[in-house]
């Protein structure tokens, strides 16, 4: 019975109907209130009972206590009372839009050919219409950095929002980081060969680090250059010298993470950021020193080796950020772009490990906008920012609460709904009609 | 000093056309030996007399005939030479079948054998031995006399060839045994690209139908011809040699021979020890290798951190492997099988001495004891009268690094391995040369001695050479820039000091005369060091590796105080209630309760719910897909559960304790699943269920169709194809059932003795499956044969058809949120589960994953999420639901009094993303506890610092080292495939 009056609930909220995918939102034309919710702000701090004003796309204010009356013949009126709000998720370092269906070659797009690929760049593959991305939605995850795979220098990404028509619509920030692939200090066997697949010393792991600083060096050279032809590779590099762009150095041994960050300080790099970084607190000092960043790895993973915690994984947010650690959460890995949708659940998860909840909070949204460098617009639910954000009945890191009822990027209501609810609501109501 | 002549030319009949046929007829008698007559009978001062290559007498009265060349040993030793079972001496290795690898064979490429080509007993060892003189030397340098020799290839390897090493004569003397033992392997051959089998589980059951087929076959009832099946059968009274080469494997090998009456002879692994009641109690007798692993260098700390307490732990506890067996009585034999060359026998075997071997037993392994496993007790083994003159000559006590292995005789023909009476001449001397001292120390082996000269405490280089009682010595001058040398030539007949000339780079020449110093000190060092007690080892834990218990936990009493009990029963989620745990079942519920014996844990505040059910899982078993064939219903997890699998104890840290390990989905008729509960540290038998549900893997769709790898060979490659071949099977499996159950004759075969138990009720089928049609389809063919589908795992289009599965009586168990990895999985929706639970379909949430089976908690609280399934009902995904679609609801699934104690205490609210598994607990035993974990975390801290540290003392004592190698579990999933299958 209960079940039944919830998807009466849900089909009343029910927006766009059911097309394959879902119609991007219109521009913001009326200010909306959102009234009584606990506001999470994403930098730590929380408003019981407030008020947040959205207006052409921005958020005009945000006052706690509810100190201010609504005029509700001004402005749309929601009433959260009860509920929470958060600034919208941030999913960076992820392939989402480039591959719809892993087995199916001729839908992925996530890794070109070659090891020096800094002009690859992700936007212009970006499918706005995947069915992965809209399902990502419902679930608080609002903005993505779309990142390329493979290679040593594996490509440029840039930074989307979730309900666009096009790639040029979707773009938040464009180009703005390169990701290198450290070399690995072990190489597996090739079994195919005949080898043990045990993973063995690598012995060219210094060659693999000279052919990094021989490209560095070579991209530097050429900006110094008179010469007129282009060399696309180092042209896109040129932006890690100047600070438009960021470095994303993907690297998880402590011996690589040390190595990576002596690389960065001795070749013009103006910032870096860690991803991955299973090892990272363990050189927690040097970052610190070094005012370097992680993106850190799938919470949701085992330990890296038999020995290691249990519960290492859970627990790495919690033993950074207790070293003054700048950190976001990724979660690349096997079927990284589906499970995107469970972000919210790694910071939970980081939560139960150590972190507060609002610690945890800004791994997914203050922390990462900061991060990827968009902080000035996005990220926390701060008066001036993009009105980006979500309304939820209950603890959006906690799955049993994390229950949508409005979202907004860039103070556009968007649909809530994707081919998953669709089908939910199509083959519910065939069986309800048995009944 | 060469002894020849007495051998007899060739065989007798053969005709000689290069002089004169003459008969030897002499005796040959070694004196005044201390002789081991066999590893237990020893004389001092005693007589070996041997002729026509045997022994005619050994011990003090021996009396010695006029036509006898009498050697005078002088007080040396003598042994009866070894014996190793396990060797492919004599054999080309088998070369690797050629092929382009794009797509798996699945056809066998004989005829007139049996129907795989890994099965081939019809192989014979003496149809490719050549005698190897090279491999012989070395051999007999490490003191082997006999070996049996076998083709090291294939599932059933053929008999193997009982040679002796006697590098004089020909074959006609040198094989003894033209067919001794047949060997065998789970490993399929290289010579053929054929497909099956392609997993250790595969590997079991082919050969327990081959033995089948086998019986059949002898009784007359085949109708066509088996080359294969009759050389099996006629290897049968061959003693039966079976290369496991692991304990697992071993323990697997036992299993199948047991059940055909076949007692394997077994190859280990050096790795019995950590299994050490179980390996005993297969009763088998052991060959085992003696490849001690070198220490790791361990010298980078970054690497190092790589390293897996259990690889590191090997290498201290492995060299007691052959004491502990010894301890625990158990036959075995010693080999130089794995090792590199049999050059480094030696050190492996006085390593395991010193490590607490009893050199009875160490020379037992390496006489008698293979000689009785071969029944070749009367002539092989010892030097009794009428046994081969097979012996070795030493300076001393075997064990004794010092002692020199001087004479290996096979069948009365001498090897000279170092010369007997080359006169020692190690110590220190002292020489002077144009007005300049030096000294000199000689050390090391005599056939390889080493110098070292210093002058004024300053080092020469130099070299040194010992031949024959002559020595040269070149030893650098003081000059280092020009690299010159003074040559020292001398004559040891004389008395202990050197006597010779030297000679200068300018051509000049003086004498030479070096003193020999007082040898106390050198004498003084050995005695000071006497290495009388055996070396220690790291303790072994259960499983042996980290987090390893040092004891098994035990079943307690136990009495959970003012918990928030989650009953899943009518009574539902009760608040400050008491849970008495009692033998191992759940004894009281209510308030109030207390018992004298019990341990109290304060339950307040926390949530007390029954353990975690994963109705699909692939954690702890060495193999997950036999996909060599379309059907595996013949295969079984439970032959290859993997006890050591550290996920079993993160699984337990996430509150699960009871897993169904499925088959994989490359087939469409998959094996048969085990159900196990995760009780860590215990061995692969004791984790099974008692009286186990009897289930079997069923799959659908893109994998058993083989639309994601290149493979357009097998049927079938279309969902139409999947329908027919189910109906074509169980139409055999009907008409099989019925032939049995008629009382005539029959072939017994495995595969559809199985099937039939499907269609008897007996066995219930979980299949993978994502595509409404197929789902369909396959409650079609199951009602058409009269039964039903129990379980529908993945069933991500579920929500498609839940009401024809709920008038099915089928259930359903699905991933939370998985989509999107292919394109069958395109409609797979989140709110599946609550639709099919709101259809009546009992649901199940699984994992298919290790990672995700850690936290299958949230997985069942998404379904509040997404569907708005109640709390309550969220929780029975992962619980009883999974019992029933398991038939254990009546053992496990709730709190209920009389059911096992299978529980957890949880920090929190069991759904809430901030829940953590305190305890968790299998009948009463306590397997997974967060404040044990804590203490386990710094004690493999602590011991891996000390085994470092011993590592590091060894690579400084000049030790051979090994590099890094970083342990890496693979992550298993339903489309796992063993490497070994992967054919590109």
């Amino acid at each position: 019975m209960k079940t039944k009056q919830l998807y009466i609930l849900i089909l009343l909220m029910t927006f766009g109907f059911s097309n394959a995918q879902q119609t991007p939102a219109k521009p913001q034309t009326k200010a909306i209130a959102i009234t009584g919710a606990t506001a999470h702000i994403g930098n730590g701090e929380v408003y019981e009972n407030s008020i947040i004003i959205l207006e052409n796309g921005k958020i005009s204010n945000i006052i706690k206590d509810n100190t201010i009356k609504v005029d509700p013949s001004k402005m749309d009126v929601i009433d959260a009372t009860g509920k929470h709000v958060y600034p919208g998720f941030i999913i960076p370092n992820t392939t989402l839009g480039l591959v719809e269906i892993d087995a199916v070659r001729a839908t992925d797009d996530d890794g070109e050919l070659g090891s020096w690929n800094p002009h690859i760049r992700s936007l212009i593959a970006y499918n706005t219409e995947s069915k992965v991305v809209e399902s990502l939605r419902p679930n608080g995850v609002l903005l993505a950095q779309v990142t390329p795979r493979t290679g040593r220098i594996s490509g440029t990404s840039s930074i989307v929002q979730l309900d666009a028509w096009n790639w040029e619509d979707a773009v938040v920030k464009e180009d703005d980081g390169i990701h290198m692939n450290w070399p690995n200090s072990f190489t597996r066997g090739r079994w195919w060969l005949g080898e043990d697949p045990a993973m063995k010393v690598n012995k060219n792991y210094s060659k693999q680090v000279k052919e990094i600083v021989d490209f560095f060096n070579a991209a530097k050279a050429y900006s110094n250059s008179t010469e007129a032809e282009i060399n696309l590779p180092y042209d896109a590099t040129l932006g890690l010298f100047d600070g438009t762009k960021k470095l994303y150095i993907h690297v998880d041994d402590e011996k690589g993470i040390i190595d990576a960050v002596n690389f960065t300080k001795h070749n013009g790099v103006k910032s870096m950021t860690i991803v991955g970084g299973y090892h990272a607190y363990k050189v927690a000092d040097l970052l610190k020193q070094n005012n370097i960043s992680v993106l850190l790895q799938r919470v949701h993973s085992r330990p890296g080796q038999t020995d290691h915690d249990y519960d290492l994984p859970f627990k790495m947010a919690k033993l950074l950020v207790d070293k003054g650690i700048l950190v976001g959460l990724e979660g690349s890995g096997q079927m990284e772009r589906m499970n995107a949708r469970n972000l919210p659940f790694y910071a939970g998860t980081t939560a139960a490990y150590g972190l507060s909840k609002e610690q945890a909070l800004q791994l997914i949204t203050l922390n990462t906008a900061t991060i990827l460098g968009i902080q000035k617009h996005y990220g926390s639910l701060e008066t001036g920012k993009s009105a980006t954000l979500f309304i939820s009945e209950g603890d959006a890191l906690d799955m049993r609460t994390n229950i949508l009822t409005h979202a907004f990027i860039d103070g556009r209501q968007i649909s809530l709904e994707s081919h998953q609810t669709t089908l939910w609501k199509r083959y519910s109501e065939k069986l309800e009609s048995q009944d | 000093m060469l002894l020849c002549g007495f051998s007899l030319f060739a065989q007798e009949y053969f005709p000689k056309n290069d002089g004169v046929k003459s008969v030897n007829s002499n005796y040959t008698a070694f004196t005044n030996a201390k002789i081991y007559i066999n590893a237990t009978t020893v004389v001092d001062n005693g007589t070996l007399l041997i002729k026509d290559g045997k022994v005619v007498a050994s011990g003090t009265q021996v009396t010695i005939p006029k036509n006898t060349t009498i050697v005078n040993l002088d007080g040396k030793y003598i042994y009866p030479s070894f014996i190793d079972l396990f060797t492919d001496f004599g054999i080309e290795k088998p070369k690797r079948a050629e092929g382009s690898g794009r797509s798996p064979q699945y056809n066998p490429t004989r005829t007139g054998y049996y129907w795989n080509d890994h099965i081939m007993p019809e192989n014979d060892a003496i149809s490719k031995f050549k005698f190897d003189s090279k491999k012989a030397t070395s051999f007999l340098n490490a003191g082997f006399g006999v070996v049996n020799t076998h083709i090291q290839d294939g599932i059933v390897r053929g008999s193997g060839t009982l040679v002796a090493l006697n590098t004089e004569d020909g074959n006609e003397k040198a094989i003894l045994e033209q067919r001794s033992g047949q060997y065998l392997s789970f490993s399929k051959s290289v010579t053929s690209r054929q497909s099956y089998p392609g997993s250790i589980m595969g590997s079991m059951a082919l050969l327990r139908q081959l033995y089948l087929d086998a019986d059949w076959y002898a009784k007359g009832q085949s109708s066509t011809k088996d080359l294969s099946i009759e050389a099996l059968n006629n290897n049968k009274k061959l003693v039966q040699i079976f290369d496991a080469g692991s304990k697992m494997n071993a323990l697997r090998a036992d299993k199948v021979g047991d059940a055909y009456g076949i007692q394997y002879v077994i190859l280990g692994g050096g790795d019995e020890y950590e299994f050490i009641d179980d390996i005993k109690a297969t009763n088998a007798a052991y060959i085992i290798p003696i490849d001690f692993q070198d220490a790791y260098d361990v010298e980078n700390v970054y690497l190092t951190e790589s390293l897996a307490l259990s690889d590191m732990r090997a290498w201290n506890q492995e060299p007691s492997n052959p004491k502990v067996l010894a301890d625990n009585n158990i036959r075995f034999a010693l080999t130089t099988h794995d090792l590199k060359s049999p050059k480094d026998f030696k050190s492996k075997l006085l390593k395991a001495v010193e490590y607490g071997l009893p050199k009875t037993k160490a020379l037992e392994a390496l006489t008698s004891t293979p000689a009785s496993l071969l029944g070749k007790s009367t002539e092989l083994g010892h030097l009794k009268k009428g046994a081969y003159a097979n012996f070795l000559i030493t300076s001393g006590d075997l064990f004794d690094k010092k002692t020199t292995l001087y004479e290996n005789w096979v069948q009365g023909s001498q090897t000279i391995v170092n010369p007997m009476h080359i006169k020692d001449i190690r110590g220190d001397y002292e020489f002077n040369l144009a007005g300049e001292t030096y000294k000199m120390s000689l050390t090391g082996e005599l056939s390889k001695l080493k110098s070292e000269i210093t002058s004024n405490s300053k080092t020469r280089g130099s070299k040194v050479s010992y031949n024959a009682d002559w020595i040269t010595i070149s030893m650098t001058t003081k000059d280092s820039v020009n690299q010159e040398f003074i040559r020292l030539v001398a004559n040891v007949a004389q008395n202990d000091n050197l006597n010779g000339k030297a000679l200068y780079p300018s051509g000049s020449e003086m004498t030479f005369f070096a003193k020999k110093l007082p040898s106390e000190t050198s004498e003084d060092k050995a005695k000071s060091t006497p290495e009388t007690t055996a070396k220690e080892t790291v303790p072994v834990t259960y499983p042996n590796m980290a987090y390893g218990f040092k004891e098994l936990p035990k079943q307690e009493t136990l009495l959970f105080k003012n918990a928030t009990v989650w009953t899943n029963e009518s009574e539902g989620i009760l608040k400050q209630t008491d849970v008495l745990v009692k033998n191992g079942k759940i004894s009281k519920i209510g308030t109030n309760l207390s018992d004298a014996n019990a341990t109290v844990i304060d339950a307040s505040g926390k949530h007390l719910t029954s353990g975690i059910i994963d109705e699909h899982s692939h954690i702890a078993a060495s193999s997950i897909n036999e996909g060599g064939q379309n059907s595996s219903a013949e295969v079984s997890i439970e032959d290859v559960i993997d006890p050591e699998d550290i996920d079993i104890y993160r699984n337990l840290a996430g509150g699960v304790t009871t897993i169904q390990i499925l088959h994989g989905s490359a087939n469409p008729i998959g094996g048969r699943s085990a159900i196990i509960k995760l009780k860590w540290g215990k061995g692969a038998n004791d984790l099974i269920y008692n009286n186990s549900p009897k289930f079997i893997k069923f799959a659908l769709g893109e994998n058993v169709k083989q639309s994601n790898w290149s493979s357009y060979e097998r049927f079938p490659q279309t969902r139409m194809g999947v329908e027919q071949l189910y109906i074509d099977y169980f139409n055999r499996a009907k008409a099989y059932d019925q032939l049995q159950k008629s009382g005539k004759p029959y072939r017994r075969d495995i595969e559809m003795e199985v099937l039939a138990e499907i269609l008897n009720k007996e066995r219930f089928i979980s299949c993978h499956s994502y595509v409404q049609s197929e789902i369909n389809m396959l409650m079609k063919v199951a009602e058409q044969f009269n039964f039903n589908i129990n379980t529908f795992t993945h069933i991500l289009e579920g929500y498609k058809l839940a009401d024809k599965m709920a008038e099915h009586g089928v259930g359903g168990s699905t991933f939370s949120d998985w989509w999107a990895y292919k394109y069958e999985v395109n409609d797979a929706i989140p709110y599946n589960a609550a639709i099919m639970h709101n259809a009546g379909v009992v649901v199940a949430i699984n994992s298919d994953d290790g990672e995700m089976s850690r936290r299958l908690n949230q997985e069942a609280a998404k379904s509040i999420k997404y569907g708005g399934v109640s709390e309550e009902d969220a929780w029975k995904f992962v619980t009883l639901n999974p019992a029933k679609l398991l038939h254990i609801d009546d053992r496990v699934g709730s709190i209920k009094v009389g059911k096992d104690a299978d529980l957890v205490l949880w920090s929190d609210h069991p759904l809430s993303i901030y829940a953590k598994a305190e305890k968790t607990i299998i009948e009463g035993a306590t397997y997974f506890d967060v404040k044990r974990d804590e203490i386990m975390r710094s004690e493999i801290k602590k011991e891996k610092a000390t085994l470092i540290n011993q590592m590091m003392q060894a690579k400084n004592k000049g030790l051979k080292t090994q590099p890094i190698k970083k342990k890496e579990k693979d992550q298993m999933h339903c489309d796992y495939i063993d490497h070994e299958t992967h054919t590109h």
